[in-house]
């Protein structure tokens, strides 16, 4: 998958959370829960709905560095098959 | 082992002399008026809480110790020593002055942690002005709900909240004459129609003397959820002091030289009370995090702050718990020695949890935002029976009633019985009303008692072990939810003809807003039309109080006078017996 595909997964899996989210109004260089109103378990579930759909492992460890749509792209890109 | 076998407490569980050792002496040696004697005679008379909270200890000499360390992620912490949130307090309360807001008049702050929250809070204290603390996660629906019932005259905010929550709907908030804000990346703001709060606290003395205040006068003013109608604002006055200082005292066993962590939000009561107030009015250094949950980074903060005593919740404790074992094994918590949690009940594998993984119990307390600080507790001298919420604090009178049909309420002796938990009125921390709401206020009261509207038990040793809501409001991450809020921004939907919203049991959070709804003619369940209603909701109120799951159905059960029943809601979706529904519209 390239990144632009893995953007279009993402982006699926937050609007599937979060629908009211206007893609444009979106910058994947922003701490996303700056842009988007996530509490803790909206973004538990993100990053559980990246697993499910990716088949991507996401530790614990590693959440820190999901911050921004940018960096969930390039940590996703870098791990997928 | 079994999770609900009793923790007993021995000496060397005890690092430090306990603040409460001889329950049964304590509470009878116990007087509201020896508390009040631990507050100084402040400039003027009087009580105030910010001045009993930070001046009181510059002039004790505490000026140079910290009051804050201000912690966020990336970024280097920011300390305010006691010294320093005098001053500044004292520059947002001439602020304050210099706009002419004055006393008893409304300020409503929404804010993630950061420092101006904490001074514009008790900077406005020293004016008098009442403080209303308000979620950052909500939603520009609940924001306006509150501050239109409170009538607010300020707003202390952010420049990215107020773009996201509160420009657009500035209109439907007439009584607001004032907006502050803070830039959220530093510097200064410029945006139409605020003032910009940096300019303000540099033009501003920093010196200032108190507005008169009496333990009496109104301080601040939390919003909570009740089953039907608007939210309720329960008022607190100055002297809840007294209370936010005892339970500091034996409820979170504060020490002169702990470090404190409580990691509520002050959008909430517990973070007002217990991340602003008792920490400061004990002198002791109290950490606040700006950033989300995250496991990693709050075991760093407990080992590199070298936290000593931790408040934090049930529902943060099983987001740690489910984090795993491996990532604590790279922390130590050396100073760590006390650890409460409250917003609902701690199931007991958590409270062993802490014990296996931090190495200390996890210690339950109960109270609610009517209560305005702790009431019931487990504390570090006595056995911990895993489930339970504790027993009574001093100054605390408990019961169990049961509501009779004239009006007042008898008191179950028999241990084991359930009914309503109810506490005997008079303790200082206690609401003194329902804002604008006379009726409601009363119906909380039967006699001498407050009727808490949580059921519960109490067991032949005195530990009281909560049962469930009299009503149906939805806990959720330890806060209170009302389905009447939600089930109206659900219905101004044009395809929604009815909404009916439960709690849903979640492992994690208690329980999840679930919302039930049916669709007006012309219009048919669909995935699309799924999401666009949880849009729709999550817009109006926020992520916090919105719905995580939304189902379709044909028709809303509904009793004969029309109420919807939540209840039956709730039975169906948990499978369980649905119970008499022989009032049902229909006679199902």
């Amino acid at each position: 998958m390239n990144d632009a595909e893995i953007r279009a997964v993402a982006l699926a899996t937050l609007k599937s959370i979060a629908p009211e989210i206007e893609e444009d109004e979106l910058r994947g260089d922003h701490p996303l829960r700056r842009q988007v109103d996530l509490d803790s378990m909206d973004w538990l579930n993100f990053l559980l709905g990246l697993h499910d759909k990716l088949k991507v492992e996401i530790p614990e460890a590693d959440y820190a560095k999901l911050v921004t749509l940018d960096e969930v792209v390039a940590y996703l890109a870098a791990k997928s098959p | 082992m079994d999770s609900s076998s009793i923790i007993h407490k021995t000496a060397a569980d005890l690092r430090l002399a306990p603040n409460l050792a001889d329950y049964d002496a304590e509470r009878r040696r116990f007087s509201w008026d020896a508390v009040s004697r631990e507050f100084a005679y402040q400039p003027g008379g009087g009580l105030n809480i910010a001045w009993q909270a930070v001046d009181r200890h510059v002039w004790g000499g505490l000026r140079d110790k910290p009051a804050f360390r201000f912690l966020k992620p990336g970024r280097p912490g920011q300390v305010f020593s006691y010294g320093e949130m005098a001053g500044l307090t004292n520059r947002f309360c001439n602020v304050l002055r210099g706009l002419g807001v004055g006393k008893g008049e409304r300020l409503f702050i929404l804010a993630n942690r950061i420092p101006e929250l904490y001074i514009a809070a008790l900077g406005s204290l020293k004016n008098g002005t009442v403080v209303s603390p308000l979620f950052s996660a909500f939603g520009p629906e609940p924001l306006a709900t509150r501050i239109n019932l409170g009538e607010g005259i300020v707003l202390v905010t952010t420049d990215s909240l107020y773009e996201r929550k509160v420009a657009k709907w500035r209109g439907r908030m007439p009584s607001l004459k004032h907006i502050l804000l803070v830039a959220e990346e530093g510097g200064t703001t410029n945006v139409p129609g605020t003032l910009d709060l940096a300019s303000l606290m540099a033009q501003a003395s920093e010196i200032c003397e108190l507005t008169p205040t009496t333990g009496e006068d109104m301080a601040l003013l939390h919003f909570t959820s009740g089953t039907t109608g608007t939210p309720k604002g329960a008022v607190h006055v100055h002297g809840a002091a007294a209370t936010h200082w005892a339970t500091g005292h034996y409820a979170l066993d504060l020490h002169a030289e702990d470090i404190f962590w409580c990691t509520a939000d002050p959008g909430w009561v517990t973070g007002t009370s217990y991340g602003i107030i008792a920490p400061l009015l004990h002198g002791v250094t109290s950490i606040v995090d700006g950033g989300e949950f995250d496991a990693e980074r709050w075991y760093g903060i407990l080992q590199e702050e070298a936290v000593s005593v931790w408040y934090t919740a049930p529902t943060a404790i099983r987001m740690l718990m489910k984090a795993g074992g491996e990532i604590v094994k790279k922390y130590e918590f050396p100073r760590l020695r006390f650890v409460a949690s409250v917003g609902e009940p701690l199931n007991p594998e958590a409270v062993w949890w802490g014990k296996q993984v931090l190495g200390l119990p996890i210690h339950d307390n109960w109270w609610q935002t009517e209560t305005g600080g702790i009431m019931i507790a487990n504390t570090p001298a006595f056995d911990i029976k895993p489930g339970s919420m504790g027993r009574p604090l001093p100054g605390i009178e408990a019961a169990i009633v049961q509501r009779q049909e004239n009006g007042t309420v008898q008191v179950i002796d028999e241990p084991n019985r359930e009914g309503e938990l109810a506490l005997k009125a008079g303790w200082p921390s206690m609401f003194r009303a329902y804002l604008h709401n006379e009726e409601r206020y009363r119906t909380c009261f039967a006699g001498d008692w407050y009727l808490t509207g949580d059921l519960a038990q109490r067991d032949a040793e005195g530990y009281y072990w909560f049962v469930g809501r009299a009503d149906d409001v939805i806990k959720s991450a330890g806060h209170l939810i009302g389905p009447f809020e939600v089930e109206s921004a659900l219905m101004e939907h044009p395809a929604v003809a009815e909404a009916g919203v439960i709690g849903k049991p979640d492992p994690t959070v208690g329980e999840v807003v679930k919302a039930f709804v049916s669709l007006k003619n012309g219009f048919e369940p669909s995935e699309a039309l799924r999401m666009e209603l949880l849009g729709h909701a999550r817009k109006r109120l926020g992520a916090a109080i919105a719905p995580k799951e939304i189902d379709f159905l044909i028709q809303l059960p509904r009793t004969r006078s029309g109420k919807i029943m939540r209840r039956l809601l709730k039975a169906r979706e948990l499978g369980l017996p649905e119970g008499d529904t022989s009032t049902l519209e229909g006679g199902a």
